[in-house]
């Protein structure tokens, strides 16, 4: 899933401050999941927002709402019910669904609540951390399932470096290293050989070193 | 003969090479960089230049070798992969050449994370073991890594780092292979201080024959006090120092310590040169170069060869 966190208060006063009546929006998906921006959350922010707002002696009416996905037109387009009420939107979604908001609503200003932050999985309870970077061309099947490039402190592809400690990184006593993962598992597996071939330079052009990227479906798309 | 290189003369002829390095300093004074090289002249047959080590912005690696060429003596360049896409590295590589540096070093490099710069971001598109692929591939091939032709390709005799006491210990010789099978000439370990250790990690290379493909320099570094003993031990990452070091350090006056730490030294090459597969040795007199010729002289590596 996409992670996200809250931003802090003080910044998102800040953005909303010029304007007394704003559309709150949460995703029902990812942000829902990572406990940033569901439902519950928009719910905690809106009523944060308001007080905050009464300290100073004004008022802030939220238009409370959240979609079953922020970055689906499909969905978006619900807020044409709302959207002329309001001087502002503050969206709780990952900066897909905040982009989705300003693309759909052009001459309304959209401010994001969260800061996405990454693709990961749940550890535990309360505890997520990354899995992928998006590379495009996924080379999964050759680390033994543990990505590199995602959790590898210098994404090295033929590691670990000369700081693997004790199974951590050398960035961090906290940070796992990956190529400790990668090597842990590739023995579970009986793939030791598999470290032996080097792998050689990526290339980077399916990824995001290759410009914005598109996905099109031939057999989808109209 | 691959290369002009003096560190690759020294090897065919048998002997044992002797490095050294110069970290370029944090500003742009070029005499900072003769005087720490001018106390090695004689003593080494090549000088490392770091390449913003530790992530902090020195004097760039490339210039400060040219410095050191221009001085008649033979710098070796570092290069890391966190500060430079394959564009910049090659580019960096034919510049190096061009000005008659043939000796270099493929590097990860310590990460962003523990410099002045921990903002800014890291680069990575090779790791060093691609780097030297690249390398190797420039040289032999006389081809970019994009697969155009080199007009004039530089013949860069590559080296790289192999850390023995890095975890996990039992993939420490299969990485070294790694980096043979991508080309590497020669190897300069992290500081040896865990002797056992190393020996069990040097007879792995042999058992693989590796130390026939690459020269292996084991690194020295003479310490200076017992406080930097314990430094090394508790603060460095994948560095491996015995609790009798610290203790026979620890274990003399102050002012007696610095010489402790040069018999260790001494005392260490004399071991380390009757091990099987040892081609020489890579001494990093950290913040204390003016010590080096005094080691290498005690350690009976003199008189250097000339070619
Ligand atoms: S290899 Fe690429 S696509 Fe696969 S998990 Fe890693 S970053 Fe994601
Ligand atoms: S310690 Fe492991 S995870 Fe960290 S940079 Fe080195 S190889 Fe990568």
């Amino acid at each position: 899933m996409i992670t996200a966190e809250r931003k802090p208060m003080e910044e998102i006063l800040e953005c909303i401050n010029p304007y007394n009546r704003i559309l709150l929006v949460g995703c029902n998906e990812c942000v829902t999941v990572c406990a940033a921006g569901g439902r519950k959350e928009v719910g905690l922010l809106s009523t944060a927002l308001q007080m905050a707002f009464m300290k100073e002696g004004r008022t802030l009416e939220v238009k409370e709402i959240t979609l079953e996905r922020q970055c689906d037109p499909e969905y978006v387009e619900e807020l044409i019910t709302y959207i002329d009420q309001v001087e502002a939107v503050l969206s709780m979604a990952c900066g897909c669904g905040v982009q989705e908001i300003a693309r759909r609503y052009a001459t309304k200003p959209v401010f994001p609540a969260v800061n996405t932050k990454f693709m990961g999985a749940s550890e535990r309870q309360g505890v997520w951390s990354e899995r992928c970077r998006g590379c495009g061309d996924c080379l999964l099947g050759l680390t033994g399932g543990i990505c590199p490039i995602a959790r590898c402190s210098k994404r090295l592809m033929n590691g670990p470096c000369g700081g693997s400690t004790k199974g951590k990184c050398e960035i961090s006593p906290d940070v796992d290293c990956a190529w400790n993962l990668i090597w842990e598992r590739l023995k579970a597996l009986g793939l030791e050989k598999k470290y032996e071939e080097i792998m050689v330079a990526k290339d980077w052009r399916p990824s995001w070193h290759g410009g914005p990227r598109r996905i099109i479906r031939e057999d989808m798309a109209e | 003969m691959k290369t002009d290189s003096v560190v690759e003369k020294v090897l065919k002829s048998g002997q044992l090479v002797v490095t050294s390095e110069c970290g370029p300093p944090r500003g742009a004074n070029p005499d900072k960089v003769r005087e720490k090289a001018e106390m090695l002249r004689g003593y080494v047959d090549g000088v490392n230049v770091t390449d913003n080590q530790t992530a902090m912005v020195r004097m760039s690696s490339l210039s400060a070798c040219i410095i050191i060429k221009q001085m008649g003596m033979d710098p070796i360049l570092q290069m890391v992969c966190r500060d430079r896409n394959r564009l910049a590295m090659q580019s960096e590589v034919l510049g190096a050449y061009a000005h008659g540096i043939n000796t270099m070093l493929c590097l990860s490099g310590d990460h962003i994370h523990f410099g002045d710069h921990p903002m800014a971001t890291n680069v990575y598109d090779l790791d060093s073991v691609q780097a030297i692929q690249m390398v190797k591939k420039m040289r032999d091939e006389g081809k970019f890594q994009g697969g155009a032709d080199i007009d004039t390709p530089p013949k860069m005799f590559i080296g790289a780092a192999a850390n023995p006491f890095a975890d996990p210990f039992e993939l420490r010789v299969a990485r070294l292979a790694k980096k043979v099978k991508a080309g590497v000439d020669f190897i300069q370990t992290q500081c040896i201080y865990n002797m056992e250790k190393f020996e069990t990690w040097m007879k792995g290379v042999c058992e693989r024959g590796l130390h026939k493909q690459v020269a292996i320099l084991p690194g020295i570094t003479p310490m200076k006090t017992v406080g930097m003993a314990k430094y090394m031990k508790n603060r460095v990452p994948g560095m491996d120092v015995p609790d009798e070091i610290v203790k026979r350090m620890g274990g003399v006056p102050k002012e007696q310590q610095a010489e402790e730490g040069m018999k260790i030294a001494v005392e260490q090459i004399q071991r380390l040169r009757e091990v099987e597969g040892v081609a020489g040795f890579h001494i990093m007199a950290i913040e204390w170069e003016q010590k080096v010729p005094e080691l290498v002289e005690r350690a009976g590596l003199l008189p250097r060869p000339k070619f």
